[in-house]
């Protein structure tokens, strides 16, 4: 029997909200959108963890300019803290190797990764999922039912198409949705046509254009922090921890 | 200690076990360890046998640890090797990261026969709870 599972919530007790950003599809920007969520609620004062999922592609630490250095070891694993943000991913393990992790030990690392970190009390903790709709999805609906699934699409059909198909899973597995992100939205289109086009139902968080300056701000959170996209991805920060900093 | 996380977890699950068995009182836990994790034993025993005195149904239970040779399998050419063959190749911080996170094996070790990083871990991976009772 493996023990792992029992511990899990227990693990997460001292976390408020759980919130997993997804779309399915591989360069749509989940990372840059779980990243920059991460930084702007810190910013605001909240206490925020970022778990980068992508075992295989780990780039959380890239766009934030995080070292690879391993997380302590105090009764479990204590996450790094860097920028305000308590972060923890498979970069801190593999370093700038490639590790080929899939089937079962894709689940096998996450379960681990669930039971042994300590993550403490955090307003939310974002989770950056790999693209896909297998293993890694379906195990954090299996194994985080707190977890809220915040869906990011572009304007591409080819993309809308993968997202279609993430949000039918989704809804399938009754899992709770917190809202859409659009991203890389021609400045021409309007705001909403993205998740107009996918379901109107959906409320969106957010509406950020295509930032052509992004890729030079990649590695410095400063400058991360003052860019267009950061500015525009904003509201969905504030939408999705309202609440007071440290719940005062 | 990464281990006192490891044997919480055991000792939550055991003693889930021994409820919905109907053990009031445990005295035998058989737990498997995997050889690939690298756990400090000594350690990891401490702290179960500490955090099973403190556990409802569990402050009897004298633990019993196993521990299972790890055998990969490559997904290439099918080669199957025991880790203890390819352990020394490893530095002593990818041995830790291996400790923290088995998976991660993936990024420093190799098939011997064909070099590939595509294997699978066929035993001894990790913590496992082979049994309870009363």
């Amino acid at each position: 029997m493996d023990p792992r599972p029992a511990i899990t919530e227990r693990r997460l007790a001292g976390v408020r909200r759980i919130l997993v950003v997804t779309g399915g599809k591989g360069g749509i920007g989940k990372s840059s959108v779980a990243a920059g969520l991460a930084l702007s609620m810190a910013r605001a004062g909240h206490r925020v963890g970022l778990l980068d999922l992508d075992l295989s592609c780990p780039s959380a630490h890239v766009i934030l300019g995080i070292g690879e250095s391993t997380p302590e070891e105090d009764r479990g694993l204590v996450p790094l803290v860097a920028h305000g943000i308590t972060f923890l991913s498979m970069a801190s393990f593999t370093g700038e190797r490639a590790a080929p992790i899939r089937g079962s030990e894709t689940s096998d690392a996450l379960l681990e990764m669930l039971a042994v970190t300590r993550w403490g009390n955090l307003d939310v903790l974002l989770v950056d999922s790999p693209p896909g709709l297998g293993d890694a999805l379906m195990d954090m609906v299996s194994l985080l039912p707190r977890a809220e699934f915040v869906v990011v699409a572009g304007p591409s059909p080819v993309v809308l198409a993968v997202v279609r198909r993430t949000l039918d899973l989704l809804r399938r597995v009754d899992a709770p949705m917190a809202g859409l992100i659009e991203n890389m939205r021609a400045p021409a289109d309007p705001v909403g046509a993205i998740a107009a086009a996918l379901d109107p139902a959906l409320p969106v968080l957010a509406s950020v254009e295509f930032d052509t300056g992004l890729a030079a701000s990649v590695g410095d959170a400063e400058r991360l922090a003052s860019s267009t996209f950061m500015r525009q991805l904003e509201p969905a920060a504030r939408a999705l921890v309202p609440a007071p900093p440290n719940g005062d | 200690m990464h281990e006192w996380a490891l044997a919480e977890a055991v000792a939550v699950a055991a003693a889930e076990v021994a409820e919905q068995e109907g053990i009031a009182s445990a005295h035998s836990l058989e737990v498997h360890v995997g050889e690939l994790q690298q756990i400090d034993l000594e350690a990891f025993e401490f702290g179960l046998r500490l955090i099973c005195q403190e556990t409802e149904r569990l402050t009897e239970v004298v633990p019993r640890l196993v521990i299972d040779p790890a055998r990969l399998a490559c997904r290439r050419c099918g080669h199957q090797w025991l880790l203890a063959d390819s352990l020394t190749a490893l530095s002593e911080d990818e041995r830790e990261a291996v400790h923290f996170l088995p998976e991660a094996a993936h990024a420093y070790l190799g098939c011997p026969a064909c070099s590939s990083p595509d294997f699978e871990t066929v035993a001894g991976r990790g913590v496992s709870i082979a049994g309870i009772s009363a």
